[in-house]
């Protein structure tokens, strides 16, 4: 079924200038005599956490909410799922919420698996009733049918996580709250929860998810906001608040340094593997040059690798001068085959395509990274270039095209 | 009332008391049987003692049967207030993780007790039965009465104390204390009749005694002294201070309630 348009009236999630303080005693007093020393010279510190925050979430949208350790993004989560109340302002939710904010929350080592279904559900806000009904498909998805009667502290770890996730999985409600638990668990363990993400994505639940993953932003997220220092910096697509977030990590690391010219350095990763080179061409010319007129251009990006690495994946963004970004293609979403490389490979990518873009400066980043999108080498505007044609629009791009009219005589 | 015990909240209040009776008796061979043995060992020796060296129990018809049902609200009353004291700070992993409704986590401690409860008094049934008490079905009828005080009188102290718990450890072992004072001031083992008159006054202001001699009155016999005999217009004092320290308990944990998971 096609997506319908949504409207207003369709938010399934509310938040409305909410602001959170902690009010933290400078000296946290934990016995009744100190409390009784003490009374009527309590020193208070005041965090304030959050400030003024307020989005809406649509049903059936996939949201993130994208933020670094501390900026306040899990006091929002809890405030969200109703553990902690905001100082002010309100959440308002059109819906059941199932918050999975840790696996397997009130598991216990001394009851069965069966008897965990049922706890763990129950915490998470499932009537029995619903787990009943749920209870094959979780078991399936855990694939431990074997093992359901079976006291928990017989599990290993692996198993542990795998019923768990199934529980938090099928056993929801109308809003899947999820914070980065894909930073749990093994490669193999995560790439099954893409896919459960995908699959969530794809049936048109409504998910939030909490996460200082880019990737994850970018690869699933209809929407997300950026938090910084409690605040909302960003809201947008979340490819665009992605990038934003990548960008400011990566000023954050180089400590705003500049170069000799003047300019932030905009680099970033682990070294793994570096782009050397990015240049653009006009089609068929095929030569490097800054001003492409053609009705198509190619973009090259010169890797090299310096470990033997799996599956890396190379990359790149045209930024247009408002920042805004225009382009975005990666070996994955072009369909290049998985490709192991070992240290000291090198490879050109070059892309061809048709002339889109509209007459102005635009800018090239381009990157390296891993599959969970882990940076190698991440490099903000590494060249730029001008596009002058002569048929110009004053809208964002200027796509291939054909016009026919017919003449409708008197 | 929309907002408490919906199926939810229901749910996962049997969740909690069901897991909580497996874990407890998890891998021992007596299982449910060692909840009875702590009383009953308890009552052994208080028999052993008021029959045989300070012979008190021969005042009373049935002194076994009064003492045993004694000693089982009693029982009751320090586990459920135990349980109900910790049970926050005990799942605060939890409180801090989800949104749980704290009062159904205090609620589920205090049931786990009363479940507890409900079968131990069956063995006092049984007992009274074999110890030849004459029930007496208009009495027996008032017995879930002050039973069903009890209850509520654990579980107002619970809501206090898990509260205050989380914000001052000092609470357990206060708490600790009283009940140790409390056992000897509620008439658990003595009959009311070896108290001198002017501090039965005294005796009965705490509800806990007034329970367990109206539970005495219903089911072991009618002779026993009851804040209604005791007091006479004054004995509504012990059942408005179970009514007032409840409404304060309930007031309070509502109060607090919000702030739990950030204090825990």
């Amino acid at each position: 079924m096609p997506k319908t348009k949504k409207n207003d009236t369709d938010a399934i999630l509310r938040v409305e200038h909410v602001s959170k303080t902690f009010r933290l005693p400078t000296d946290r007093r934990q016995s009744l005599k100190q409390t009784v020393l003490s009374l009527g010279r309590t020193n208070y510190d005041q965090f304030k956490v959050l400030r003024d925050i307020s989005f809406e979430v649509q049903r059936g949208e996939f949201f993130g909410i994208l933020g670094r350790n501390g900026s306040g993004k899990s006091t929002l989560l809890k405030i969200i799922s109703n553990i902690y109340s905001p100082t002010e302002g309100k959440v308002e939710l059109g819906g059941d919420l199932t918050p999975f904010i840790e696996l397997g929350i009130g598991f216990n080592q001394e009851l069965s698996g069966r008897d965990n279904v049922f706890l763990n559900g129950a915490i998470l806000g499932l009537t029995k009733k619903q787990i009943q009904e749920k209870y094959d498909e979780i078991v399936a998805f855990s694939e431990l049918e074997k093992f359901m009667e079976q006291k928990l502290r017989n599990y290993s770890s692996g198993m542990l996580v795998r019923l768990a996730f199934a529980i938090a999985i099928q056993a929801h409600n109308d809003i899947l709250l999820i914070d980065e638990v894909l930073a749990v668990g093994d490669a193999n363990f995560q790439q099954k929860c893409l896919n459960v993400f995908r699959q969530l994505r794809r049936s048109g639940k409504t998910i939030v998810l909490v996460t200082h993953d880019m990737g994850a932003v970018e690869e699933f997220c209809d929407r997300a906001i950026l938090i910084e220092d409690g605040e909302i910096t960003m809201e947008g697509a979340g490819r665009d608040v992605a990038n934003r977030y990548r960008r400011i990590n990566f000023e954050q690391l180089t400590d705003g340094k500049r170069s000799d010219t003047g300019e932030i350095v905009m680099r970033w990763g682990n070294n793994a593997a570096t782009v050397n080179k990015v240049w653009v061409a006009n089609k068929p010319a095929s030569t490097k040059t800054k001003l492409i007129t053609a009705r198509e251009f190619t973009l090259s990006i010169d890797v090299s690798y310096n470990t033997d690495l799996q599956d890396p994946i190379t990359g790149f963004q045209v930024i247009d001068a408002s920042g805004q970004i225009i382009m975005g293609l990666n070996s994955k979403i072009s369909h290049f085959p998985k490709t192991d490389r070992k240290k000291g490979d090198r490879a050109v990518f070059e892309w061809t395509q048709p002339n889109i873009l509209k007459s102005g400066t635009y800018f090239v980043s381009a990157t390296v990274h891993d599959y969970g999108g882990e940076p190698y080498d991440w490099w903000v505007e590494a060249i730029s270039f001008v596009v002058e044609r002569e048929d110009d629009t004053s809208a964002l791009v200027l796509t291939e095209h054909t016009l026919r009219v017919e003449e409708k005589k008197k | 009332m929309k907002n408490y015990l919906n199926p939810k909240q229901r749910s996962l209040l049997n969740a909690l008391v069901v897991a909580d009776f497996k874990i407890r008796y998890q891998g021992s061979v007596l299982g449910y049987l060692w909840s009875l043995v702590r009383p009953l060992s308890l009552f052994a020796v208080l028999y052993v003692m008021f029959t045989m060296v300070f012979k008190v129990g021969d005042q009373i018809p049935h002194y076994g049967v009064y003492l045993l049902l004694g000693v089982m609200l009693w029982n009751f009353f320090t586990e459920a207030t135990n349980n109900g004291l910790s049970s926050l700070v005990d799942r605060g992993d939890m409180i801090r993780k989800v949104y749980t409704p704290k009062y159904a986590i205090v609620l589920a401690a205090v049931f786990s007790a009363s479940v507890n409860l409900v079968i131990n008094l069956l063995v006092v049934f049984i007992f009274a039965l074999i110890n030849g008490v004459q029930f007496d079905l208009g009495r027996l009828l008032l017995a879930p009465i002050p039973i069903l005080q009890m209850v509520i009188f654990a579980l107002g102290i619970s809501f206090l104390l898990s509260s205050l718990y989380v914000k001052f450890r000092d609470v357990k072992y206060i708490w600790e204390l009283l009940l140790q004072i409390g056992f000897y001031a509620s008439a658990v083992l003595y009959p009311v009749s070896l108290v001198p008159e002017a501090f039965r006054f005294i005796l009965f202001m705490n509800p806990v005694t007034q329970i367990l001699q109206d539970a005495r009155f219903a089911i072991v016999y009618d002779g026993t002294h009851t804040a209604i005999s005791t007091m006479g217009s004054y004995a509504f004092i012990p059942y408005l201070i179970v009514l007032l320290l409840t409404a304060l308990s309930i007031w309070y944990f509502r109060k607090s309630n919000k702030l739990i998971a950030e204090e825990l």
